[in-house]
């Protein structure tokens, strides 16, 4: 504490050699990176049947014509999203810890977390789209919602559940048992245990994989195009056939892909974190 | 005054039976240390008093009141009982400040702004008052041991159980986490700890007992198991370690 640092010669090479090494391995990075977009460019402009896709696929004025309503579309996409995942991620968590319950009482409902999660993740989804939107209003119940597009959702929510579910579940998992014994052993009761020591552990465990499933379910938010809403699929169908040409479809998964990178950029950053914060070890 | 009672307490898992019938009485205020091979069942004793474990046979009675009858609620006992083991304690995901208020707050119902309170004090008596905002693993393994024996303290139990609190600790460490049970005694905490660190336990113990065959061999004052321990097992163990 009394002594200040001053640099030795030694440490002042060594920071030299070291932004040496810096400068040279991002060169190294730019040419590469230059060199794999200019090839896949030119494989690409060269191939002979590029005109042809270009005009298809690529049509600025297809685009300009079919962007505002399949971005409209798309608002509904995202508006089913930010609903589903909220009540998928209470739903899952719920349904994993009723799967972590012990006591027999809790028999019944144990063994039914256990079989939901067992059918619905083997159903496909696009299945349950149809299951669900179609079968509800056929069995004409007082009540219940015949719009497609909260049925839709409710099919989406019936799937991810019991994905998310078993994410939460295996989080819950990996918390070693002593960290329950030592939480015990202060006097917190089962439910405390799991609300204050366990659940918080499990979820910060299971954040990149869940991002993961996010990515997905706001794919699969087009698979509600079936029942008949106007989201970004359904619009880009239309204007597809109304033109005979396929940019529209182009455009809708562009938005896609401008929603799910950002995403996925997130996850590798919250993963990267994680990393550090365990002290780079395992 | 007696505060524990194990009254012929019988553990078995499968077919080994590593308690057979257990007896022994813990007054208030009184340091007790339990020594024995590895193996010997000190840990299972232990865990057996903070109702970790269920007993096969016996019974255990704390001021007087039977906490092993099968009505009693667990984690009221729990509440009275403190335990440290020997390592992976604290809860990484809060920081030092959070472990130790953690069942002060939720369990005891103490207001946060006291709970705290209380906690720096305990932090500040022990020499960690810096590392109130820290997080676990930012500490050496003798400090996160000070902690988790701090936060076992923060609910103030009548009786607190430590179970090789030091054994997984460099020994340049052990040191600073023997200070705090030495000062927990001068403050008149009720203790048991199990211990292979036979110096201190002659240091700081009331009375020693020795674990064998499932049973206490001997228990006695330090001075007379240490100087002339009566039987031949425990002088036998004693010239090993
Ligand atoms: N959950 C368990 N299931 C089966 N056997 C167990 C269990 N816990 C402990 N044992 C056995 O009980 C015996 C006593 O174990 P215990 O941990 O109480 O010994 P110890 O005296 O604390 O030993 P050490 O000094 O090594 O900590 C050992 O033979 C052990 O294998
Ligand atoms: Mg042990």
């Amino acid at each position: 504490m009394t002594t200040t640092w001053v640099k030795s010669d030694r440490q002042k090479e060594r920071e030299k050699l070291l932004k040496a090494q810096g400068r040279r391995s991002l060169s190294a990075a730019t040419i590469s990176t230059v060199v794999v977009v200019g090839l896949v460019v030119f494989g690409l402009l060269a191939s002979p049947g590029w005109p042809r896709v270009r005009e298809t696929f690529f049509s600025w004025d297809a685009l300009v014509t079919a962007l505002p309503d399949v971005l409209r579309g798309f608002l509904l996409n995202v508006g089913i999203f930010l609903i589903a995942e909220p009540i998928i991620l209470v739903l899952g968590l719920g349904v994993a810890l009723l799967r972590g319950l012990r006591s027999p009482v809790f028999f019944p409902l144990r063994a039914l977390a256990a079989l939901y999660t067992d059918v619905f993740r083997g159903i496909p989804v696009i299945l349950l789209v149809y299951l669900v939107g179609f079968g509800v209003p056929a069995l004409q119940l007082q009540g219940v919602p015949n719009d497609p597009v909260v049925l839709g959702t409710i099919a989406l929510i019936l799937s991810y559940t019991s994905f998310v579910a078993e994410v939460f579940r295996s989080g819950i998992d990996s918390i070693h048992p002593s960290q329950k014994a030592a939480a015990r052993s202060l006097g917190l009761s089962h439910g405390k245990t799991m609300r204050y020591v366990v659940v918080p552990q499990a979820v910060r465990r299971v954040v990149p994989p869940l991002l993961n499933d996010f990515a997905s379910l706001q794919k699969d938010t087009a698979l509600v195009a079936m029942l008949g809403p106007l989201e970004a699929l359904r619009q880009a169908q239309i204007h597809a056939a109304e033109s005979f040409n396929y940019t529209p479809y182009v455009t809708a998964a562009l938005l896609f892909v401008a929603l799910t990178v950002p995403m996925a950029r997130f996850t590798d950053h919250l993963a990267a974190r994680a990393a550090r914060q365990r002290g780079g070890a395992t | 005054m007696t505060l524990l009672t194990i009254d012929g307490v019988w553990k078995r898992y499968g077919e080994h039976d590593v308690l057979k019938g257990v007896d022994l009485t813990v007054d208030t205020h009184e340091v007790v240390c339990l020594i024995g091979a590895s193996g010997s069942g000190k840990s299972t004793l232990l865990r057996c008093v903070n109702l970790l474990e269920t007993v096969d046979d016996g019974a255990i009675l704390l001021d007087d009141v039977e906490i092993t009858d099968v009505r009693t609620d667990p984690d009221d006992v729990r509440k009275r009982i403190g335990i440290v083991f020997q390592a992976y304690n604290l809860f990484p995901h809060m920081t030092v400040l959070d472990n130790i208020t953690l069942a002060p707050r939720k369990v005891h119902g103490v207001g946060r702004a006291q709970a705290e309170e209380q906690a720096r004090e305990l932090l500040t008596r022990f020499g960690l008052e810096t590392k109130a905002r820290d997080y676990p693993d930012r500490l050496s393994g003798g400090q996160q041991q000070r902690v988790a024996i701090i936060r076992a303290i923060a609910t103030q139990p009548r009786l607190l159980l430590l179970d090789e609190v030091t054994s997984a600790l460099d020994p340049t460490l052990v040191n600073e986490v023997l200070g705090v049970i030495r000062e927990l005694k001068e403050s008149g905490m009720t203790m048991i700890l199990a211990t292979h660190e036979m110096g201190f336990a002659r240091d700081i113990a009331d009375t020693v007992c020795f674990l064998a065959d499932g049973v206490l061999l001997e228990r006695g004052h330090p001075d007379q198991i240490f100087g002339a321990p009566q039987h031949p097992r425990t002088r036998e163990f004693l010239s090993r370690t």
